[in-house]
């Protein structure tokens, strides 16, 4: 009996020790740690996609979108997120992307972007203001960057609007090529200069020779004689006024003197505002 | 044993990392990721059986503590046991998932599961390459009967015997009391030896 209880005893014994070889068994995968960090957003996945202006890299962590790109290659993008954002990068394998990695595909043929998550988090405040504010221009139009300025509650802060919107980390998706000079000048583009900005809006179908020539004519704004509303030249209810019914405008007050309001789609200035320009954009 | 002196060294290293992580949690949480994946992702390994499942259960266990660790004040965070925390995450996750999925463990071979596993075993080879075969199909045999176990029985026999938690450890992360923590590890190891026994009947090979 006793006999029997010590083998008993040492056979427990044994399987204990085995039990402690298998501590340094199974490593652990080496995307485990990338995913991980992908999910909390201290890490984020990149993926190729064709845009209007050639191939792009975007770069999201479960957070949201948090750069757009193009460079020639993999390990230049790769170099270049590193630098600018300070976190790690790595190719996203599509099967382990958050759901609405699916609609960013659509997003950049169609150009409507606003339901996609951003992250933001290296942005001031004044920067996300600005950024969020650019998301709701509908594609095909164009807005002022005064119109920005005016719309986030600081209207005097015409050229920081620009220098914001020139350091957008997500320039396609959130769309800061909507933004324009006052005079419909087109401005500069942080995503391979004022040719590409120009080829994104033609693509969105802005006529960008009528924009030029009112703007040599000092129109600003465009009303409908029927209605007695005026709106930006891009808005969508300008474009379906009637040739015969269309109102040149230069001015709010000019507007007002004639007894049009400012559109409540594209809320172009009301009359009064101090007229900032970005003339030197 | 050998385990609780890395822990024991390992202690102030962590509170030396509670203390960064009250700091800047984004900057320092991936160095929580670095010092214990291996580990947990193990421990996940041990209890569900499988491979992917295992990456699945750590994945989402880490996600908690990061969102959990956000949550906490810093007196919350700085009585914090880390490694044991981890570990219950890692259980409850684990818990959930194969409860959802009412999940029958496959059986899962080490040697698919790690390359590393022919250099551990490098000291076995030396013996000769029956040795080496006999050690693999040893182990293999054993995770196959721990998978035959009830989870509650699987659970405090990885902690206790492989992890190599403490009993106070173990019972404060089970929220149990010592003896029967005890008593649970004990049964466990008695119907593990069962199985084994059988199997042993069965086939004259092991031993």
């Amino acid at each position: 009996m006793a006999e029997q209880q010590s083998r008993s005893l040492s056979q427990a014994r044994q399987l204990v020790r085995e039990l402690r070889t298998f501590q340094q068994e199974a490593s652990s995968p080496p995307a485990l740690r990338s995913y991980v960090l992908f999910r909390v957003g201290l890490a984020d996945g990149y993926l190729r996609f064709s845009s209007p202006i050639g191939p792009v890299f975007v770069a999201l962590n479960a957070r949201g979108i948090s750069a757009v790109d193009h460079a020639a290659d993999a390990s230049r993008f790769e170099a270049r997120f590193c630098a600018e954002f300070g976190r790690a990068i790595f190719p996203l394998d599509p099967a382990e992307a958050p759901a609405w990695v699916g609609q960013i595909e659509s997003a950049l043929q169609t150009g409507q972007t606003a339901h996609l998550p951003f992250d933001l988090r290296g942005c001031s405040p004044f920067e996300q203001a600005v950024l969020c504010r650019t998301l709701l221009i509908p594609c095909g139009e164009v807005r002022p960057y005064a119109w920005v300025a005016r719309e986030i509650g600081q209207p005097h802060a015409v050229r920081a609007v620009g220098n914001a919107l020139a350091r957008n980390p997500i320039p396609l998706l959130i769309p800061c090529h909507r933004v324009v000079r006052s005079d419909c000048q087109i401005g500069n583009y942080s995503l391979g200069g004022p040719l590409n900005k120009r080829a994104l809006l033609e693509a969105e179908g802005i006529d960008l020779a009528l924009l030029k020539q009112l703007s040599a004519r000092g129109v600003r704004y465009i009303g409908s004689t029927t209605t007695h509303v005026y709106c930006f030249p891009t808005c969508r209810y300008a474009r379906r006024i009637a040739p015969e019914h269309r109102q040149p405008l230069r001015s709010p007050e000019e507007a007002a003197r004639l007894g049009y309001r400012p559109c409540q789609h594209c809320r172009p200035a009301p009359p009064g505002s101090p007229d900032i320009s970005l003339a030197s954009e | 044993m050998p385990m609780n002196h890395a822990d024991e060294a390992g202690f102030p290293q962590e509170q030396a990392l509670l203390n960064s992580l009250l700091v800047d949690l984004d900057h320092c949480f991936e160095q929580v990721v670095l010092r214990y994946e291996q580990r947990l992702f193990t421990f996940a390994l041990r209890l569900s059986g499988s491979y992917e499942e295992a990456q699945e259960i750590t994945q989402d266990a880490f996600v908690r503590a990061y969102h959990a660790l956000g949550g906490y004040s810093s007196e919350q965070v700085r009585s914090l046991a880390l490694r044991a925390w981890l570990y219950q995450i890692v259980l409850n996750v684990a818990r959930n998932r194969l409860r959802k999925l009412r999940h029958l463990p496959t059986c899962v071979s080490l040697e698919q599961v790690s390359t590393d596993a022919d250099e551990e075993l490098e000291g076995a080879r030396a013996e000769g390459p029956e040795a080496h075969l006999e050690a693999r199909e040893r182990q293999l045999l054993l995770q196959q009967a721990l998978l035959t176990l009830p989870l509650a029985y699987r659970e405090v026999i990885v902690l206790r015997h492989i992890e190599g938690l403490s009993y106070p450890e173990l019972a404060r992360l089970l929220n149990q009391p010592i003896g029967t923590v005890k008593a649970r590890v004990h049964r466990g190891l008695a119907q593990l030896r069962q199985v084994l026994a059988q199997h042993h009947a069965r086939e004259v090979l092991y031993g």
